[in-house]
């Protein structure tokens, strides 16, 4: 996670320590840093969530620095004891380096207990992705409520690590809508009809699809989908979409395809 | 401390109170001491299903705004000592099933019984909501019809996203699909969904399936539930769900079109 896309850090000490003129440089550079969102100041609360979460993947966040998202409670009165949260969080292996989107008072506590302030951009809302068709009412569930999600530290796009993906071990179910922002999306269980999966890269179902896919929807026209088994009620890519009324063609159908765009035309092809 | 079993569908007239009323019975038969609560305010089915409609004084919701205390709300069910039932109002507004309010009502029936179940009215409103929101297990009853498999589909992403075990991150709720009103003719005729297909799309473990039967109806309007009538089909396969749910295991039945023999034709049974 803590993929720093610049080499600079290692002059931080110029090869001649002994030069007393030049024994520090200071550099700006740019990293790209998980952040963590919190939505409770419950601190048993989001470490029970925490543990759940890092179970998924637990190789993937040992030691990645944190930022600590506080938009979500910035108005809760409670004060949220920021000593024992990095605690927590180091129990977890997680390295928590700073804070943002708080209010004075949680950065002055915060700031006493060791973590830096982050000012640099508000967190914005991630590029909107639209679903291009919305016959269905609103979800009422929405499954992207994960606690951690990632997003720049600073400003700059091309930071975005080379295997940013998302995946969902479990079913995702009629109302329930999944997106994977920035990255690719990977299902290793059906995705029902009346659900949505949303990707800006490419999306893999290993399992049936029934619902509707929709990738590269921040318009990457080199995205794909591929699944298991075919029987969706729409596909799209980068906009390009197919209603699929009274399921697929006989031809595709339970197959293995992938969906993909050639030109302007949407192509569904079987896998072999 | 109880279990709370929440028996939900999404879809409206599936089966729940049916369901509800036939394994609280078959709970308490086996010794359990066991609370039925009716979750549908304005409706109040249950009372009548467990024929009991005549001696509701207080409500769900007269216990939850504290007009009346849980041991006069529960009525005691006139075939089982050891089973309680809670019924619904009649007229309330839904808003009235707060989260805090059935909370405290079930903290309250947890010390004393040991099954409590929730029957959920349809739809994924307030009273749906609440009945699933505390759950530790879940029935999830579905005809078996295209329409009855989406909405338990929906109701599934709902008790893994929005129940307390999901919102506290503690173990996910225990799931159990019951298909109900299976007629395995029409079935057989392709006008039915099989009994794979629903799981198929599902994918949660099957725990029953109780066939269509005439006799249901009967029970219902007699105030007795269906499990007690045990030469029937739909009697004897709820029977078989509470005993695979306390762990024994079952073949599945009552699958196949009923081929009438000659002696039954003869005497029209
Ligand atoms: N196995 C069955 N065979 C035949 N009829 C059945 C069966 N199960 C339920 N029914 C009938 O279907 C109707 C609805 O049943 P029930 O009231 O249990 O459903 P419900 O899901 O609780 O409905 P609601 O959503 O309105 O609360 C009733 O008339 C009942 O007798
Ligand atoms: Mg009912």
């Amino acid at each position: 996670m803590p993929r720093s896309d610049t080499k600079d850090t290692q002059d931080l000490f110029p090869a001649e320590p002994h030069a007393h003129e030049s024994a520090i440089e200071l550099r700006g550079s740019v990293f790209t840093l998980s952040v963590l969102r919190i939505h409770s100041n419950e601190l048993d609360v989001i470490e029970s969530q925490l543990v759940k979460r890092l179970s998924k993947s637990p190789q993937f966040f040992v030691n990645a620095p944190i930022v600590v998202d506080l938009e979500s409670v910035r108005d809760i009165p409670a004060a949220l004891d920021f000593h024992r949260f990095v605690v927590l969080l180091r129990a977890r292996h997680l390295f928590p380096v700073g804070v943002q989107n708080g209010s004075a008072l949680q950065y002055e506590a915060a700031m006493a207990a060791g973590l830096a302030v982050l000012k640099g951009r508000a967190m914005k809302e991630p590029p909107a992705i639209t679903p291009l068709i919305s016959s269905q009412p609103d979800p009422i569930v929405s499954a992207d409520t994960e606690a951690v999600s990632q997003t720049q530290a600073a400003p700059d796009d091309r930071a975005t690590p080379a295997s940013n993906t998302k995946i969902v071990q479990q079913a995702i179910r009629s109302g329930q809508r999944v997106m994977a922002r920035n990255s690719d999306l990977i299902v290793l269980a059906a995705v029902n009809a009346g659900a949505e999966i949303i990707a800006e890269g490419n999306i893999h179902v290993y399992a049936p699809l029934r619902g509707r896919a929709l990738a590269g929807v921040s318009g990457d026209t080199q995205a794909r989908i591929f699944c298991h088994q075919f029987e969706a009620e729409l596909v799209a890519i980068a906009g390009n979409y197919r209603v699929f009324d009274d399921g697929p063609p006989k031809e595709l159908r339970g197959k293995a395809v992938q969906v993909f765009l050639d030109g302007e035309q949407l192509i569904v092809a079987p896998l072999d | 401390m109880a279990t709370i079993i929440v028996v939900t569908s999404g879809k409206g007239g599936v089966g729940k109170t049916t369901t509800s009323a036939s394994v609280s019975t078959g709970l308490a038969k086996r010794g359990f001491k066991t609370a039925v609560i009716d979750f549908d305010v304005g409706l109040r089915n249950l009372d009548l299903v467990m024929g009991c409609e005549r001696r509701v004084v207080y409500d769900f919701v007269n216990v939850i705004q504290n007009e009346a205390l849980l041991k006069q709300a529960l009525i005691r069910d006139k075939h089982c000592d050891n089973l309680f039932i809670l019924p619904a109002s009649q007229t309330r507004d839904k808003e009235a099933l707060s989260k805090e309010g059935v909370g405290r009502v079930l903290d309250e029936l947890r010390d004393s019984f040991d099954y409590i179940v929730c029957d959920s009215p349809a739809g994924i409103e307030q009273g749906a909501l609440m009945a699933l929101y505390f759950a530790d297990e879940a029935f999830i009853v579905t005809n078996p019809e295209v329409s009855s498999v989406r909405d338990s589909d929906r109701i599934l992403g709902i008790l893994q996203a929005r129940s307390k075990r999901a919102e506290t991150g503690s173990t996910p709720i225990k799931e159990h699909l019951l298909v109900t009103r299976y007629s395995p003719r029409r079935v057989e005729a392709g006008e039915m969904l099989s009994l794979k297909d629903v799981q198929d799309l599902l994918g949660i473990p099957l725990i029953g399936v109780i066939p269509e039967s005439e006799v249901v109806l009967q029970a219902s309007n007699s105030g007795v539930p269906v499990i007690h009538f045990d030469q029937s089909p739909s009697g004897q396969a709820y029977d078989d769900v509470v005993a695979r749910f306390l762990g024994e295991s079952r073949p599945m039945r009552f699958l196949e079109p009923e081929r009438k023999n000659f002696l039954r034709r003869l005497f029209g049974t």
